[in-house]
């Protein structure tokens, strides 16, 4: 037995879904060409060293492929309140391996968007190395786990009403804070985002400085975050299994 | 262990806890079903079928008793892939089209039937390309029977299977069930309807109020529940004098005395014949609920 033809599926279901697909590539593609084409000349965006281009198709990506991956998970809400997961859980797919789907198709349709952003900025000349765009997009993926575990968490926690408003406010502010519309500076509001991981998936520009992406404290924040949420994301799939 | 039982339930009980304390929806289910049989559990609403399905299949714990299918536990059977449910509730995965949803769920099961066949064998091939969410309350009924059959199974369950279908389709669903039955799969369906586990199974299982009040052979099920009743006019007789040859079960609302019987000229006769002074008599079939509550009185309850 094998997943991948039920991972195929779902990626498909996410794409032909209208709202995740506007939320996930239409929209932040069409901001970003709004935001970044007029300053596409800006060397170095507000100080911070980074080409406007490369800044915002960054940002926009981390919003887009947050939404992604948060967005996959969350709609275990839906097939748990219409009874899909309880005629799941008599076919031979395990629930660990039913999780593992929406991760997969999560992060799949997160490298759409990834894809498409990449394309967006190197047409509005963002210039990287080889290397560089590989370490970009290593962050990226790695930055997006601890979203992965939240989309779980929100799919078990939320019914079916709150899923998109949390959702919607929840990468709004998350976005802001992340730095996603233009660099933060220094101060209060600076510390309470470096504690986020949004923030650092932003940062994943800062590869075009040189050196490495992400501080030590960068690193921290993502795998504290990420081991939090996947045992929250256990603890909320173990409450929701055992409830008969 | 027989293999060849494909269910065993044994001493079954289960009670859900309710703002006015706990009820008991299942009060000792004892039921055996053997490879290749179709046994309807037939029952009104709320007399615990469901309830016993969900033990059956290990979606929910029984509070006593044991189960096993497939000589094993319900979830070890359902995590094989041996066992196709058709559950009451529960709506299809959206956004994909009918072929597509039943490709997904034939890829995770070891020896799946060939999704074409299962199209062809429900007779949905017209509506394989439509999405889920577009499908009429019966087509999405068939959808689902259609997901019970792909992965093959052993073992079929079906709760309350027609519910949403009007008489055409439900004439074909049931066609379909016994065309596939007939490759030796077990099959199980829970029912309140007479008329579908009288034309359908080899055994009916009567459940009323969390108890099992019969079991037999389907042909033997009208004499079951095919009592009739008899109401009269009768003071002051104790209830048990009513008790006559031929009558089964007696009971009284003020002046008027309730009398049923599978043999209701011998009832009659004896009747009038020890009491000529009843009157107003009236002959009435018994309906499916009125003769499950006299077999659960004669049960001894």
């Amino acid at each position: 037995m094998t997943t991948s033809t039920f991972v195929r599926y779902e990626l498909i279901r996410n794409l032909r879904n209208r709202r995740f697909f506007v939320f996930t590539i239409g929209f932040p593609l069409a901001l970003y060409v709004l935001i970044a084409a007029p300053n596409r000349h800006e060397e170095s965006l507000a100080g911070s060293g980074i080409p406007a281009p490369l800044y915002f198709m960054v940002g926009l990506a981390a919003l887009g492929t947050m939404n992604a991956v948060v967005g996959g998970g969350a709609r275990i809400a839906f097939e748990r309140v219409s009874g899909w997961t309880r005629q799941l859980r008599l076919t031979p797919l395990r629930p660990r391996a039913y999780l593992g789907t929406k991760v997969a198709a999560g992060y799949l349709s997160a490298s759409l968007t990834i894809i498409a952003l990449y394309a967006a900025g190197i047409l509005l000349g963002v210039h990287l190395s080889a290397g560089r765009w590989l370490e970009m997009t290593g962050l990226l993926l790695i930055g997006l786990l601890p979203f992965a575990a939240l989309g779980i968490v929100l799919g078990h926690l939320l019914g079916v009403e709150a899923v998109g408003p949390t959702i919607g406010g929840l990468s709004g502010l998350l976005g802001f804070l992340g730095g996603v519309w233009f660099p933060l500076g220094q101060g209060a509001m600076r510390d309470v985002a470096e504690a986020l991981p949004s923030f650092w998936l932003v940062q994943a520009s800062h590869v075009s400085l040189g050196g490495q992406g992400w501080s030590a404290t960068g690193w921290l924040v993502v795998a504290a975050w990420t081991v939090v949420l996947s045992v929250l994301a256990a603890y909320s799939y173990r409450r929701d299994t055992a409830r008969a | 262990m027989d293999k060849a039982h494909v269910v065993e339930l044994d001493g079954l009980e289960k009670s859900f806890a309710t703002p006015k304390g706990p009820v008991a929806a299942v009060r000792g289910i004892d039921l055996t079903v053997r490879a290749g049989e179709i046994v309807a559990m037939l029952g009104p609403n709320g007399a615990g079928k469901s309830t016993t399905i969900d033990m059956l299949l290990g979606l929910t714990r029984p509070d006593k008793g044991a189960v096993r299918v497939l000589g094993g536990d319900p979830t070890e059977a359902t995590s094989a892939g041996s066992v196709g449910v058709m559950l009451q509730m529960g709506s299809l995965l959206r956004d994909v089209s009918v072929r597509e949803l039943l490709t997904m769920m034939a890829s995770l099961y070891p020896a799946p039937l060939a999704v074409d066949e299962v199209l062809q064998l429900v007779g949905i091939e017209a509506i394989a390309e439509r999405r889920t969410q577009k499908l009429s309350g019966g087509e999405a009924q068939r959808a689902r029977f259609a997901l019970a059959l792909v992965s093959n199974p052993e073992l079929l369950v079906l709760d309350e299977p027609t519910v949403a279908m009007d008489v055409e389709s439900r004439h074909a669903f049931w066609a379909t069930m016994r065309e596939f039955a007939a490759r030796g799969t077990t099959v199980l369906f829970a029912t309140h309807q007479l008329e579908d586990a009288d034309s359908n199974a080899d055994r009916a299982v009567l459940i009323a109020e969390g108890r099992i009040v019969a079991d037999g052979p389907t042909n033997e099920l009208k004499t079951m529940v095919g009592r009739r009743t008899i109401r009269a006019t009768l003071a002051d007789v104790p209830l048990a004098e009513l008790m006559l040859p031929g009558v089964e079960c007696a009971d009284r609302h003020g002046d008027t005395v309730i009398l049923s019987s599978s043999d209701t000229d011998r009832a009659l006769r004896s009747l009038l014949a020890t009491f000529p002074q009843a009157h107003g008599i009236e002959l009435t079939d018994a309906g499916l609920e009125q003769a499950f509550l006299a077999l659960t009185r004669r049960n001894g309850r």
